[in-house]
């Protein structure tokens, strides 16, 4: 211990510290300034930024003794009372917050910009911001902030905000409204799992496997038990219900008993008093193991040859064979003048969520708590609780999960991570526990976008039309079925691309292996096959010598047009739209001066790439896809909606408060949402398949469309006027001059017996399942993106410069966040394309460290123009559909495009590799088939 | 996860090696400990007993001139360096290099000493501190001495003092006489770990249009940094034009044998960055030459 002399937030402290503390554990664990968020403690994310006498470091790697005699000033200093900073409120006004996790770092990296240079350039802002990420954003928004917030703290006026242009804007729908908890997020106040405490918590670590494939032999937790401050040390023994867990197949041991089949298995569990002894006592657990051959390839796990990982399953490794099958495939290609056929490969890549999972374990009987209860930022709540009950082996009902708010999800945080784990200990020593994984726990433990192989044909009649597409997809799996089912059906289904194709023959295999389990992530397996669906269409276009947007023009789906799967498209298809807006601007562009798709200046060579895609709303293929949402309405003239559907940033939250606004004519202030408490809130459905605004935006609207009956009525008796002739207008219920408050109305309800609180429960449009023909989905987004790229010729190093997009998402219900999901899912598929890899050798994570994962700084931010078209769908709520993925789907390929129509070579391995790349230019060659995971 | 136990912040010199003596080597020296802190919690080992922080040492942590030598102190960071008026004009590759480590995060706490005492064949400090022909001072053994820039490295990661033990204190080399420039330039790619996959600084003298002298350091390109000695032969006495740039890019791709180094580099690839380097480097070295202006770029990129 030692004493430290500091100012925080202008406030001096002097306190006996910890010496081994660093300044993000003195600020958060001591303080209790839990503004200040960890995401990597590797000085690589820049999230835990404070300053220091003014200057930006790094908390997480910047002992607290260092700090000694300084002044530190944390995200809880920025507002003066309850006066916002400028450049807090320039991020709530631009949209510049989504999960909320970033936000701080963000904003201590930009005030020390701002301090120094209350004028910075777009270039000034990303030299500063370079090592401070954000995976939500896209950061154009987050420039537009700072370079706002500059301008106010300079006396001038704000920036406006760059809201896009909707159409027929309603009451609160179409308009941009913050989104909930925004204030709470930008001071500091917002509470995620790890900055929730208990008294008399513990802190829980798990032992992970020591090897991709073994046998245990023994384990053996005495010594680490007889560790003085260690609490409980639990194994696949102490698993009191059924020892599986599983989304969609249980074959996820909770704790694995007999066999590991990949590096992030779990085989203990520790609780103890503090995180070093936790941490010091899976030291000493000790494990026998045998090693197994290890399968580490799609392709082999499907020969003869290769163990079997999962002997319980019918089919061996192949976890399942999807397959469509529509027209004649034969008969097709007959017909084709020109064929296509190439193999691409997707690496596994991992979601960087800047919060690392976490989970708290409350027991039963602890204060204010009657039940066992789980507070985590999880995705799918109730599948949750139902997980906990089954694993536990009691009612799930006598469960309680709490969903806290999300620091990004993406896809990665539907599977079960620590919340039976922290359960187990929670019971098992009577005190709440806390585990939270460490970034790099993170990167080994959790389900990432499957590594595809896919070997794709197109073919296509001399006029242009494509007449048949034949396609096989290898997805790597890995160790458990997690979502792996579901997601590479997408992929399978959506393996046409967003065309009409009569005759099409894909199967797709998914595979066991010993790799990290690949589940959902943001794209869902379309990412994958559009990847190779868009660039065959180039190849396509090239060899017809018809114009790439021309080809797609042709080929388009359209209202009528039947899909792959049998599905005759009936309404809201926009797709011909965004061709034609993405291709207005990449003409504008150039000025007048005739488009062209490539140019050379000295040793730069530019070009243009397209891109379309399509991506499905809900979860489709015949699964009842339902939410349930209530509405409460209060004495004090504000309402309540209450449903567990998870916001983890995309803004679902603000989704349901605008609907219920909308229909009950309120102020949106009016609005409160409280979300994900399986105790207090009805089921909303996972969160995936971007169906979340489209299923539970419906519920409540429909159950605000119930309230405001139940309202109308009451009023009607209560002014004894006919129900038909009363208005809504602002919190007022007005009829022939009589007139009411809603909160009195609500209070002379309650005196007569009558309750103000409805529930709906909403049921999406029925759903066919795969290879049943009809609608397999209720409903389609489309886009088109436009790349344009920059490639240095002597170094081979590639920038995106621009991209254009557009996108059919039937209605903005927040135009400004929604913009935000789509700059988001540009940058974050820009990442896909050019940065990002999650390597994994022989079973072994190579990029077990952040600094081995590189995701898109704000350097590697495009200029984005963005438009929505939207053709309303019917059955959505106000005619949105989903828009969660859409946007991540068609920019690698329109990268990939723009680079082939620059340097003449195409890509067919992500992440691009400017090694190769360069050398490919230099001997000529026109093909890369190798990605940056290959230079060894 | 602790990482140590102690904490020290000692003021001098003395202290701070009494320090390291006191604990035997179980205490390791800590600068900004961008590296250091980064490296133990990736490795997960068993924590140092304590931590000597060399930043509170006033000569650790000053620019200065002095006869005629510019001094560095091993505790100055890489921000200091960058903001220095004084290096901007006489060691422009220095400030083009410690401009583009990390962020301005780790620019703000990491140190030049940290860079060479890390001893990696490619720290971009280093590259500039060897073109630049810098000497270290350090406390090797308890004796105090200055060693040439080079001597510092025994091998990847492996530098000539024990950090438990050593002290690297200052470092030392003449500004930019006239007619004198320097500059640097870095290739990176945007995925993995933030290493270069090369680096190069080159310093020239200048005479009318003559290429008098000239120091060239090109990393990685062995397992410890060095100079390229027949490129350097090459260019002295050369026309300072456009053919002898060329040529000595093509000598430079000749004369060094660069690895394969896994998800990094091909070897092909870092030879084609040897020429280019080469050309960049040294187009704007002699520009900065003969005009005798030198402005750092691509500071924080
Ligand atoms: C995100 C990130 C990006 C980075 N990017 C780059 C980059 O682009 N280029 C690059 O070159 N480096 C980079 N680095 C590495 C690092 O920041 C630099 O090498 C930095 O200069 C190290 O200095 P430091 O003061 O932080 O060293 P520390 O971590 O404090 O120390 C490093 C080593 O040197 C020893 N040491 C330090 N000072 C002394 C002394 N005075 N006497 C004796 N021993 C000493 C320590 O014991 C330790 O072994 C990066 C690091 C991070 C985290
Ligand atoms: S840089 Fe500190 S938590 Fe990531
Ligand atoms: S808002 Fe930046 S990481 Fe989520």
């Amino acid at each position: 211990m030692a004493t430290i002399n500091v100012t925080v937030n202008g406030q001096q402290i002097e306190r006996e510290v910890d010496e081994s503390r660093t300044l993000a554990q003195f600020l958060r664990n001591d303080l209790g300034l839990t503004g200040t968020k960890i995401g990597c403690e590797e000085a690589e994310c820049g999230i835990c930024t404070v300053l220091v006498d003014g200057v930006p470091v790094d908390s997480c790697v910047y002992p607290v003794l260092k700090a000694q005699g300084k002044s530190i000033k944390s995200v809880e200093g920025l507002a003066e009372g309850e006066t916002l900073h400028p450049i807090q409120s320039g991020f709530i006004e631009h949209g510049a917050v989504q999960c909320g996790y970033c936000t701080p770092g963000l904003m201590m990296t930009a005030t020390a910009l701002l301090n120094e240079n209350p004028d910075p350039s777009e270039q000034d802002i990303k030299v500063a911001l370079k090592d401070t990420y954000c995976r939500c954003t896209g950061y154009a928004s987050v420039i537009r902030a700072i370079q706002s917030a500059g301008r106010e703290l300079r006396g001038e006026t704000p920036l406006p905000v760059n809201d896009p242009a909707v159409s027929e804007p309603m009451h609160v729908i179409s308009r941009s409204v913050p989104p909930q908890e925004v204030r709470a997020k930008v001071t500091g106040q917002a509470k995620y799992t790890d900055d929730i405490t208990f008294p008399g918590m513990l802190y829980a670590r798990t032992l992970r496997s020591r090897y991709p494939h073994a046998k245990i032999l023994s384990i053996s937790t005495e010594k680490a038990k007889a560790l003085p401050g260690v609490q409980a040390v639990l194994t696949h023994a102490n698993v009191p219900g059924e020892n599986l867990h599983g989304l969609v197949y249980r074959d996820w041991p909770v704790l694995c008993d007999t066999v590991v089949r990949y590096m992030g298995d779990a085989v203990a569990i520790v609780a103890a008093d503090t995180e070093d002894l936790a941490a010091e006592a899976l030291k000493l657990i000790e494990v026998e193991y045998e090693p197994l051959p290890v399968v580490a390839d799609p392709q082999y796990a499907h020969t003869a040859e290769a163990p079997v990982l999962h002997p319980e399953h019918p089919t061996g490794n192949l976890l399942k064979h999807i397959k469509v099958r529509h027209g004649d495939i034969e008969a097709g290609f007959a017909q084709a003048d020109v064929i296509i056929e190439r193999e691409y490969h997707t690496p596994t890549t991992e979601h960087a969520f800047l919060e690392p999972e976490c989970a708290i374990g409350v027991p039963a009987g602890y204060p204010d708590h009657d039940k066992l209860t789980v507070y985590v930022g999880s995705q799918i709540p109730y599948q949750d609780r139902n997980q906990l009950g089954l694993a536990l082996g009691v009612p799930e009902e006598s469960v309680r999960v709490i969903g806290t708010l999300i620091g990004g999800g993406f896809g990665g945080k539907e599977d079960i991570a620590g919340q039976i784990h922290v359960a187990m200990l929670a019971n098992a020593t009577g005190r709440p526990v806390k585990m939270l994984y460490t970034r790099q726990e993170s990167l080994v433990f959790h389900p990432k976008r499957h590594a595809t192989t896919i070997r794709m044909k197109t073919g296509a009649t001399r006029d242009g039309k494509l007449i048949a597409v034949q396609a096989e997809l290898y997805g790597d799996a890995g160790a458990y079925a997690s979502l792996s089912d579901k997601v590479l059906t997408r992929a399978t289904t959506h393996a046409t691309g967003p065309y009409a194709v009569p005759n099409a023959k894909i199967d797709c295999f998914a595979m066991y292996t010993n790799n990290v389990p690949s589940g959902a992530f943001r794209g869902f397996g379309v990412t994958q096959s559009a990847f190779a669906v868009e660039q065959n269409m180039d190849l396509l276009a090239a060899e017809l010598g018809i114009d790439p947007v021309q080809f797609r023009l042709i080929n388009a789906q359209k209202v009528g047009v039947t899909t792959a799967t049998g599905q005759l498209l009936r309404e809201s298809v926009g797709l011909i739209e965004t061709i034609e807006d993405a291709w207005k601007d990449m003409q504008a562009h150039h000025n007048g001066d005739g488009f062209r798709w490539a140019w050379r200046d000295g040793h730069k060579a530019y070009g243009w790439g397209i891109a379309c895609a399509y991506k499905n709303t809900g979860l489709g293929g015949g699964a009842p896809d339902k939410s349930e949402a209530e509405i409460e309405a209060f004495e004090d003239g504000t309402i309540e909606v209450r449903t567990a559907a998870a916001d983890m940033g995309q803004g679902l939250a603000h989704v349901v408060a605008q609907c219920a606004a909308e229909e009950l004519n309120l102020p949106y202030e009016k609005v409160r949402v409280l979300l994900c408490d399986t105790d207090l809130t009805p089921n909303g459905g996972p969160t995936t398949a971007s169906r979340q605004t489209f299923v539970t935006g419906n519920a409540a609207r429909l159950a605000a469309v119930a309230l405001r009956d139940a309202l109308t009525q009451s009023a009607a008796e209560m002014m004894d006027v006919p129900p038909q002739t009363i208005r809504y207008e602002e919190g007022l219920l007005r009829s022939n001059g009589h007139q009411v408050e809603m909160g009195k109305l609500v209070h002379w309800m309650k005196s007569h017996g009558l309750t103000s609180r409805v529930r709906h429960e909403y049921y999406a449009p029925k759903t066919q399942p795969l290879g049943s023909g009809g609608d397999m989905h209720f409903a389609f987004s489309y886009a088109t993106q436009s790349a344009l790229v920059e490639v240095d010729m002597e170094t081979g190093e590639v920038h995106v410069l621009k991209i254009v997009s557009s996108t059919d998402i039937g209605r903005a219900i927040n135009p400004l966040m929604l913009q935000g999901q789509i700059e988001g899912g540009i940058v974050m598929a820009l990442g896909h394309c050019l940065t990002e890899a999650y390597i994994i050798e022989d079973g072994v994570p190579w990029s077990r460290l952040l600094a081995r994962y590189k995701m898109p700084s704000i350097k590697h931010a495009p200029e984005i123009i963005s438009h929505l078209v939207e053709h309303r769908s019917e059955a959505g709520p106000y005619g949105a559909k989903g828009v969660g993925e859409i946007p991540s789907i068609n920019t690698t390929p329109a990268i990939c495009n723009a680079i082939t129509n620059a340097t003449g070579v195409r890509i067919y391995a992500t992440p691009v590799d400017q090694d190769a790349l360069l050398l490919a230019m230099k001997n000529g060659q026109t093909e890369l088939h190798t990605a940056w995971q290959h230079v060894r | 996860m602790k990482l140590w136990h102690h904490y020290h912040t000692p003021s001098s010199i003395d202290e701070a090696l009494a320090l390291l003596d006191h604990y035997g080597g179980q205490a390791r020296v800590i600068a900004g400990g961008t590296d250091l802190l980064v490296d133990l919690r990736a490795e997960e080992g068993e924590p140092f007993q304590a931590l000597v922080d060399i930043t509170a040492i006033p000569e650790l942590t000053t620019i200065e001139t002095r006869n005629n030598q510019i001094i560095i102190g091993a505790g100055v960071t890489h921000n200091q360096i960058v903001r220095s008026p004084l290096l901007a004009a006489n060691a422009t590759c220095l400030v083009e290099s410690c401009g583009v480590v990390g962020g301005p995060q780790v620019r703000n706490v990491g140190t030049l000493g940290g860079n060479v005492a890390h001893a990696l064949p490619a720290g971009d400090g280093t590259t500039s501190l060897v073109a630049l022909d810098a000497e270290a001072e350090i406390i090797l053994n308890g004796e105090r001495r200055w060693v040439p820039i080079l001597k510092m490295y025994q091998g990847p990661g492996q530098s000539l003092i024990d950090s438990t033990h050593d002290l690297l204190l200052r470092f030392r080399f003449a500004p930019s006489g006239k007619g004198e420039a320097t500059a640097f330039k870095r290739i990176m790619r945007p995925q993995g770990v933030a290493l270069p996959i090369l680096g190069c600084a080159v310093w020239l003298r200048v005479d009318g249009d003559t290429i008098t002298e000239s120091r060239v350091c090109i990393a990685p390109a062995g397992p410890t940094p060095m100079r390229v000695n027949e490129v350097e032969a090459f260019l002295n006495g050369q026309p300072a034009s456009e053919r002898t740039i060329h040529q000595t890019a093509e000598l430079g791709q000749k004369a060094l044998h660069p690895r394969t180094s896994k998800y990094r580099a091909t070897a092909d690839y870092r030879r084609e960055m040897i020429g280019v380097l080469l050309r960049r480097t040294l187009t704007l070295a002699v520009q900065r030459a003969q005009t005798g202006a030198a402005v750092p770029e691509g500071v924080g990129m």
